[in-house]
C-alpha cells in the first residue's frame, strides 16, 4: 500500500466528464478495476477511483463532477500536487477466453485500460447523454447506446465473458443475463483500506466491504 | 513517551498489518458475544468538518474473535487492547469474560457509548461493574461526549472499577441529501467524527482529567502533533488517531514525529512534561 504525493500533470474535458492526467511518481498502475484514492482538496475525505489509462509516467482518472469532492479533483490545475493511495482492492480477473465489457454512464472509467489489458475486446456502452456519450472515443471501435435504449439490449444471448461497471440496476440486469459475469461496484469510502467498514455491500448475508472483496466481485455462475 | 493508538474501528490490523505495527497499541474493533452483521448501507457521509458513520458493530463475533482474530492480530507484534461492547451488562461481562482468559490482550476498553446501535438498559458504571467481576485484565471506559456532566460519569465509572478512560465516542448526528431532504444514511443518524470534535474532546478531557486520577487516552479529531499536544496538556496520557487515519495511513508515524517536534518547541523534552499543564478553568475565572 503506497501513498504518495504527486503532481498533476493537467485535465481535460472529455464530454460530460473531466479527465484527470496525474505524474505516476512511485506508484503502480495495478490491475485494471483496482482503484487509487485520490486527495480532494479542501475535503475531509478522499475520492476512490479506478484508473482509466495509465499512459507511460502517468496515471489517469476519468471523474465525473457530481459533488463537492468530484468538483475539486475537476478543477486541480497543473502544477498542483495530491497525496494518492493505491492501487487497492481486488481488479478484474483477466484470465477470460470471450471477454464482453458493458459500462454504463462514468462506468466506463475503468474500461480504456482494461481494454488494453485484454487486447482490445468488443464492449458495448450505455450513456444518459450525447455529452456524456463522448467519453466512448476512450473506447474506439465499442458500439454506444443513449438512454432510453439501455446497454444490456447490446448484450448477445450467450455473451461469453462479462465484464462490467456502471450503476447498480445496470449491474444487477447484467448479472441476470450474464451469470458469472464481475461485475465492478461502487460505494462511498472513507479509507479504501479496509478501515472503516464503510462501503460495504451485502453477500450472503453478511456485508463485505467493497475496498477490500472487491470492488469487481464474481458472482457464482 | 504518549502512547499513539487507533481509535476502535478505526483500523483493520489484518488488512493493514504495516499501518497497525507502526501504533504502540492496536485497539480492535468492538467485539458482541455474537456476530452481526451490521447496520445497512449507505453507512457514511462526509460532512462539513467532519464524518458521520453507522457501521453498528459489524463483528464475527466473541468466538471467532478469540479463535481466529485475536491469534493473528497478536502476531503483529504490538500490544492488543480489545474493545468489548454488547445489549445489556450480561452481554459485557460474556466478552470480558472470554478475554480475561488470554494472555495477548493487555487492556479491554468497554465501548460504552456507540451511538449507532440501541443502548445497554443499564448504566455505564453497571456496565463496568459487571466487566470488572470477571476480569483483572485493565479495564478502560470509553465515553460519550453527550453527557451534561462527564465528570461527574468519570467519577462514577471509575469507582465501578475502570482503571483508566478514553474520550471520547462520536456524538450523534445527521446528515441530509440535499435533494431529498432525506437521511444520507440508512439508519438515519450516526456517530459523528473528524475534527469538529475537537474542541469538545479537549473539554471533556480537561474536565476528566481534574476529576479522577486514572489515565486518558484522548481522542476526537486528532490529525497532526499540535492536536495531540493540545490533548496532552489537558490531560491525556496517550491518544488515539480515528478518522485522520481514513485519510493518511501514514498519520500515526507523522502525528509521532509532529508531536515530538512541538514539544521540542515549548521547550520539554518529553511530552509527559507537558501533560496536564492547561489550568484548571475555575481558577482561571477567578478574578
Amino acid at each position: 500500500m503506497t501513498r504518495e504525493l504527486v503532481g498533476v500533470v493537467g485535465t481535460e474535458p472529455i464530454g460530460a466528464y473531466t479527465l484527470l492526467r496525474l505524474e505516476r511518481g512511485g506508484l503502480e498502475p495495478g490491475r485494471p478495476g483496482q482503484f487509487f484514492m485520490l486527495e480532494a482538496p479542501g475535503r475531509l475525505l478522499p475520492r476512490p477511483m479506478s484508473l482509466c489509462q495509465a499512459p507511460p509516467g502517468e496515471l489517469a482518472f476519468l471523474i465525473d463532477a457530481i459533488g463537492p469532492g468530484t468538483r475539486a479533483l475537476c478543477s486541480l490545475e497543473a502544477g498542483d500536487a495530491i497525496h494518492v493511495l493505491g492501487p487497492l482492492g481486488n481488479g478484474f480477473d483477466l484470465a477470460v477466453e470471450r471477454p464482453l465489457l458493458v459500462a454504463g454512464g462514468i462506468g466506463i472509467a475503468p474500461m480504456p485500460y482494461l481494454s488494453e489489458a485484454l487486447g482490445g475486446p468488443p464492449a458495448v456502452l450505455g450513456f444518459r447523454s450525447e455529452r456524456q456519450a463522448e467519453a466512448s472515443r476512450l473506447l474506439p471501435g465499442a458500439e454506444v447506446v443513449i438512454e432510453p435504449r439501455l446497454v444490456t439490449e447490446l448484450v448477445p444471448e450467450d455473451p461469453g465473458d462479462v465484464l462490467a461497471c456502471g450503476p447498480e440496476p445496470m449491474l444487477e440486469a447484467v448479472r441476470s443475463l450474464a451469470p458469472g459475469a464481475q461485475l465492478a461496484w461502487e460505494a462511498p469510502m472513507a479509507c479504501g483500506y479496509g478501515a472503516c467498514f464503510g462501503c460495504v455491500v451485502e453477500r450472503d448475508g453478511w456485508y463485505v466491504r467493497l475496498c477490500v472483496d472487491g470492488p469487481v466481485l464474481r458472482d457464482a455462475a | 513517551m504518549i502512547p499513539i493508538l487507533n481509535a476502535s474501528g478505526c483500523l483493520d490490523g489484518l488488512v493493514a498489518p504495516e499501518v497497525a505495527q507502526t501504533l504502540d497499541a492496536f485497539v480492535t474493533k468492538t467485539v458482541t458475544p455474537l456476530p452481526r452483521a451490521g447496520n445497512p448501507p449507505p453507512r457514511i457521509a462526509e460532512t462539513e468538518s467532519g464524518m458521520l458513520n453507522s457501521i453498528g458493530l459489524q463483528n464475527p463475533g466473541v468466538d471467532v474473535v478469540v479463535s481466529e482474530v485475536l491469534p493473528r492480530l497478536a502476531a503483529l507484534g504490538v500490544p492488543l487492547w480489545v474493545s468489548a461492547g454488547g445489549f445489556s451488562a450480561a452481554d459485557y461481562a460474556f466478552v470480558c469474560e472470554r478475554l480475561d482468559e488470554l494472555s495477548d490482550v493487555a487492556t479491554i476498553e468497554l465501548n460504552l457509548s456507540c451511538p449507532n446501535v440501541d443502548e445497554a438498559p443499564e448504566t455505564a458504571s453497571e456496565l463496568v461493574a459487571a466487566a470488572r467481576a470477571v476480569t483483572s485484565k485493565p479495564l478502560y471506559a470509553k465515553l460519550s461526549p453527550a453527557t451534561a456532566d462527564i465528570a461527574e460519569a468519570a467519577r462514577a465509572v471509575v469507582d465501578a472499577g475502570a482503571d483508566g478512560l478514553s474520550l471520547v465516542n462520536t456524538i450523534r448526528g445527521l446528515a441530509l441529501d440535499p435533494q431529498t431532504l432525506q437521511p444520507v444514511l440508512a439508519r438515519g443518524a450516526g456517530g459523528y467524527s473528524g475534527p469538529a470534535l475537537r474542541p469538545i474532546v479537549l473539554a471533556c478531557v480537561h474536565a476528566c482529567a481534574s476529576a479522577v486520577d486514572v489515565p486518558i487516552v484522548g481522542m476526537g479529531g486528532v490529525s497532526s502533533g499540535r492536536d495531540a499536544l493540545e490533548l496532552v496538556a489537558a490531560g491525556a496520557a496517550a491518544i488515539a488517531l480515528g478518522t485522520v487515519l481514513f485519510r493518511d495511513p501514514s498519520a500515526p508515524a507523522r502525528v509521532r514525529d509532529e508531536l515530538a517536534a512541538e514539544t521540542h518547541a515549548h521547550g520539554a523534552r518529553t511530552a509527559d512534561e507537558l501533560r496536564g499543564t492547561t489550568g484548571l478553568l475555575a481558577a482561571r475565572a477567578s478574578p
